[in-house]
């Protein structure tokens, strides 16, 4: 820490200030813009220090990813470049990381898929590498839609993974992100997703710290294992791997590494409360009917509170912001109280129900939906009418909707 | 609040995670003992007096304070060999303190020479081989050691010290953190301090078994 807390209040070559982080974060003033979720990325990165930035197209992050490069023009990013592929540019992040830089990269839907293998990998050679997953359909036949399906895939990578219901979620999270993934007791790379073009092609108000001001640089000698160097572990792991030698001892290393992944993304629970102001936000979890959300299934849910207290229906809402590492205890506690839980998902699965009802007492309480897929809006009174129904109250078809 | 503490094994044929059984790193200022978040002035005696019950107290210094690559680790590694000389002049007859290095982490097969080395992938066989029931690592990648130390308490029975120079280790029996020069001398003086007030666990069938 002392390499990094050396460089707050000197200058980078932009002229930006290195700020203390918690300063810049929640003591700066702030700046009212109007952009769009891919301008917001661009404008987190601005502040970030980021050495590397490897990019590759694929929407919807294609946006991002090209606003990046005109900062790397500009001169605030290190080096910026195409990969050959998504498991190419994962594969290349994973080179600079291991080299000690402080590396950021976009993917989505199809992409994230291609480049899965990376993603232990990086969470196992405890690289920080930060991921944006703006996400989409993954399956035939193709679609570009918003949907959530990609998040389960990463959950159980050994990556952070944190969902961004707003852009400014978004902006705020980029940031905070390396924060929290670089503390050498963590030291993971975070996948921070959000619901492709609901949040990366819309306009929101976000208030943006000052412009002058940036993080301190990444500080790779706080590592909890060696810059590159390819006699050591994980370097040498990987060509000299444990699965080569066929007795107890390797196994029993290779069992505890994996342990240690999942320990690091547990000590991040604290880095995580204390930065993004806890793991999940709560209103209202006295009420009988409690809605269970991430992403933007949070800003619906929201909404059908509103239309369910005009009819005198009371609900709690508890956003969900970090799914690794996993609010269990927050989850329990505030839905102790309620007798109906309702999971409205952009997914044909439910994953997030599914976690929740692993979690909790109870799970018959859990209903998992409404979900819609495949791009599918879900408008706030589709919620309505699933709460409704449940608790058997006369509610109107929406089958005819649009007709 | 969890009932889980972290206690010298051999505990499991696969042990847990420390941290995924609920155990916390300390902040600042403070240590833990078995998983117990202490002032760090209370961890400083309690080291001691593990280190002068040992019947073989050993310091197991890694790469940070092993290579001369700052100004800084170079003064490590002079304190960690003044507190090896320290244990040595406090210890009783009969005991025995070591010093084994931990070079570097490459997976060593068939396996390493537990007489001059220990290595965080099969820490097991110098701890093994020398009878070592108390030991500390100073210098160590932290994630090398949480291997080292999880791998050290599923299998021995040795107690096991973390003079971490980051967060500090859960799966240590007593861990530090922001480890310096002076946190190093310090408890050198505190084996001084308990020097003849502590009676040295002598070599019985039990513990020979166990190791």
């Amino acid at each position: 820490m002392a390499e990094t807390k050396s460089h707050i209040g000197t200058q980078n070559k932009k002229g930006q200030t290195y700020t203390d982080p918690w300063e810049m974060m929640h003591e700066a003033p702030r700046n009212p813009s109007f952009y769009t979720g891919s301008e917001v990325i661009k404008e987190a990165l601005r502040r970030a220090s980021c050495d590397v930035m490897i990019a590759y197209p694929i929407t919807p992050q294609s946006e991002a990813a090209a606003l990046i490069g005109e900062l790397f023009a500009e001169g605030y990013i290190g080096d910026y470049f195409r990969g050959e592929s998504e498991f190419a540019v994962m594969s290349q992040c994973a080179g600079a990381a291991f080299g000690g830089a402080r590396v950021f990269t976009t993917t989505a839907g199809p992409g994230t898929m291609r480049a899965m293998e990376n993603f232990p990998m990086w969470a196992g050679a405890r690289l920080p590498i930060q991921m944006i997953v703006t996400c989409r359909g993954i399956n035939s036949p193709l679609s570009i839609q918003p949907d959530t399906i990609e998040i389960s895939y990463l959950l159980n990578t050994g990556m952070l993974v944190w969902h961004a219901e707003t852009a400014q979620d978004f902006f705020d999270w980029i940031l905070k992100g390396f924060m929290v993934s670089e503390e050498p007791e963590v030291h993971l790379p975070l996948a921070l997703c959000c619901d492709g073009f609901f949040v990366t092609h819309t306009k929101d108000v976000v208030n943006l710290t000052p412009a002058d001001m940036c993080l301190p640089p990444y500080d790779p000698y706080r590592s909890p294992v060696p810059c590159m160097d390819m006699e050591c572990p994980p370097v040498r792991m990987m060509r000299d791997p444990f699965i080569m030698k066929s007795n107890y001892i390797s196994y029993a290393t290779h069992a505890s590494w994996q342990q240690e992944i999942w320990a690091a993304i547990e000590r991040s629970r604290k880095h995580t409360i204390k930065w993004i102001n806890g793991l999940v936000d709560t209103e209202n979890t006295d009420a009988e009917v409690v809605i269970v959300a991430s992403g933007t299934a949070v800003s619906q849910g929201r909404e059908a509170i509103r239309l369910l207290e005009d009819e005198g229906v009371r609900c709690g809402l508890v956003k969900v912001k970090s799914l690794r590492p996993w609010p269990g205890e927050e989850i329990r506690e505030a839905t102790k109280n309620a007798k109906h839980i309702f999971v409205p998902e952009f997914n044909v699965t439910g994953w997030l129900a599914k976690e929740i009802k692993a979690t909790i007492p109870n799970s018959d309480r859990v209903h998992a939906g409404p979900h819609v897929c495949g791009g599918m809006t879900m408008p706030p009174e589709i919620i309505v009418s699933e709460i409704k129904t449940a608790l058997g109250l006369r509610s109107e078809s929406l089958a005819g909707r649009g007709s | 609040m969890t009932q889980y503490r972290v206690l010298p094994g051999p505990e499991h044929f696969l042990p847990p995670a420390a941290a995924s059984m609920g155990i916390y790193l300390p902040n600042p200022g403070e240590a833990h003992i078995n998983g117990v978040i202490v002032p760090e002035e209370k961890a400083y005696e309690e080291a001691a007096r593990q280190f002068l019950m040992a019947q073989v107290p050993t310091i197991f210094p890694g790469p940070l304070v092993l290579w001369a690559w700052n100004e800084k680790a170079a003064k490590k590694a002079a304190a960690v060999r003044s507190l090896y000389e320290t244990l040595k002049e406090c210890v009783q007859p009969g005991q025995k303190p070591m010093l084994i290095p931990m070079p570097d982490y490459r997976p060593k097969y068939p396996k390493i020479n537990p007489e001059v080395e220990i290595n965080p992938n099969h820490p097991n066989l110098t701890i093994w081989h020398n009878k070592i029931d108390c030991c500390m690592f100073i210098g160590v990648h932290c994630h090398q050691a949480n291997l080292s130390l999880k791998i050290i308490r599923g299998g021995t029975s040795c107690y096991t010290v973390a003079m971490c120079a980051q967060a500090g280790h859960e799966d240590a029996m007593l861990s530090f953190r922001d480890a310096s020069v002076e946190k190093i001398l310090k408890l050198g003086e505190w084996i001084r301090k308990l020097k003849g007030t502590v009676k040295p666990r002598l070599a019985s069938a039990k513990t020979s078994a166990s190791n």
